[in-house]
């Protein structure tokens, strides 16, 4: 086998390896997101772009959660959620990526340009 | 009618019978993996070119580049296939793929055997596919979603591919070895 396989190949395996693994990553890693959908209650409350920094307030049985928007990315700033789960998630910036506030029934969820589904669809 | 009153003749070298024989073996190997079926479309083994590689290690580029480009043309007539999108992809596959080894061979031969370049030939076909796919055959579609996939594909083929020409030349480069120090 060592006869087989040089140095060489093996540095190339690993290389290419590492290739494989970026490609899949940059690939499949979902796209940037460009809108986000909030809901509250269920139904549809906004769509806003993430191109435009802001902050927005949802009402919802326990009060007011804000919804903030920077730098092409979106957080719940704030909740009066007991358990802070949605708050403690941080920053979302890419397509399909959500942030659901059980407790205030608020949810924010990314949608981008290709929905993600589509490279395994296709 | 006049008798023929000089024929001409082609002298058929020792290159040229070597050539067709490498040509119908990867042609062979060709149309077997065509019957092979395939969970993803272009995802094959390509058998082909194991032939090609044993060409280019044992008698060079050139003769690696004839029985490569016989193979894409006469595989795709065989498969009806010729100057359809297949045979392009194959054939883009096929030239980036030489272009590849034109650079592999001249890699040091005790420190890249053949796995590397059967890896880079492997490499550069896929490239050149999806180059083909991406920017002419179906352009703006999600074939570059899928390019993880073809170059894992690439990867274990290749090396497969690679292992089993290393698998075929060990003998003769050992006789080699023992020649040289007797």
């Amino acid at each position: 086998m060592s006869t087989w396989v040089k140095p060489g190949d093996w540095a190339l395996l690993g290389l290419f390896g590492v290739l494989v693994c970026a490609l899949a990553l940059h690939a499949w890693w979902s796209p940037a997101g460009d809108h986000v959908i909030v809901r509250a209650g269920g139904k549809v409350f906004a769509e806003i772009s993430l191109a435009r920094d802001g902050l927005i307030q949802i009402p919802g049985p326990l009060g007011q959660t804000s919804v903030e928007v920077a730098r092409h990315r979106v957080r719940i700033a704030h909740d009066p959620g007991p358990r802070q789960l949605c708050v403690k998630q941080g920053w979302l910036s890419r397509a399909g990526q959500a942030a659901l506030c059980l407790p205030n029934q608020v949810s924010v969820e990314i949608t981008g340009a290709t929905r993600i589904y589509d490279s395994l669809n296709y | 009618m006049k008798p023929h009153s000089h024929t001409i003749s082609l002298p058929v070298t020792e290159q040229d019978r070597r050539v067709a024989g490498y040509a119908a073996l990867a042609i062979g190997l060709s149309l077997a993996e065509a019957a092979l079926p395939s969970p993803i479309p272009g995802v094959k083994p390509g058998l082909a070119n194991i032939v090609v590689l044993w060409a280019l290690l044992q008698h060079g580029w050139r003769t690696a580049a004839w029985v490569a480009l016989i193979r894409v043309f006469a595989g795709s007539l065989l498969l009806g296939t010729f100057l359809g999108p297949g045979f392009w992809l194959s054939l883009c596959g096929s030239l980036a793929s030489l272009l590849g080894l034109f650079i592999a061979v001249r890699l040091p031969r005790s420190l890249f055997g053949p796995v590397s370049h059967s890896l880079i030939a492997a490499g550069f076909h896929i490239s050149g596919q999806l180059a083909l796919a991406a920017f002419w055959l179906m352009p703006g579609s999600a074939v570059l979603g899928l390019a993880p996939l073809f170059a894992a594909a690439a990867l274990v083929f290749g090396t497969t591919n690679g292992l089993v020409v290393a698998r075929l030349v060990a003998p003769l480069t050992r006789a080699g070895a023992q020649s040289a120090h007797a």
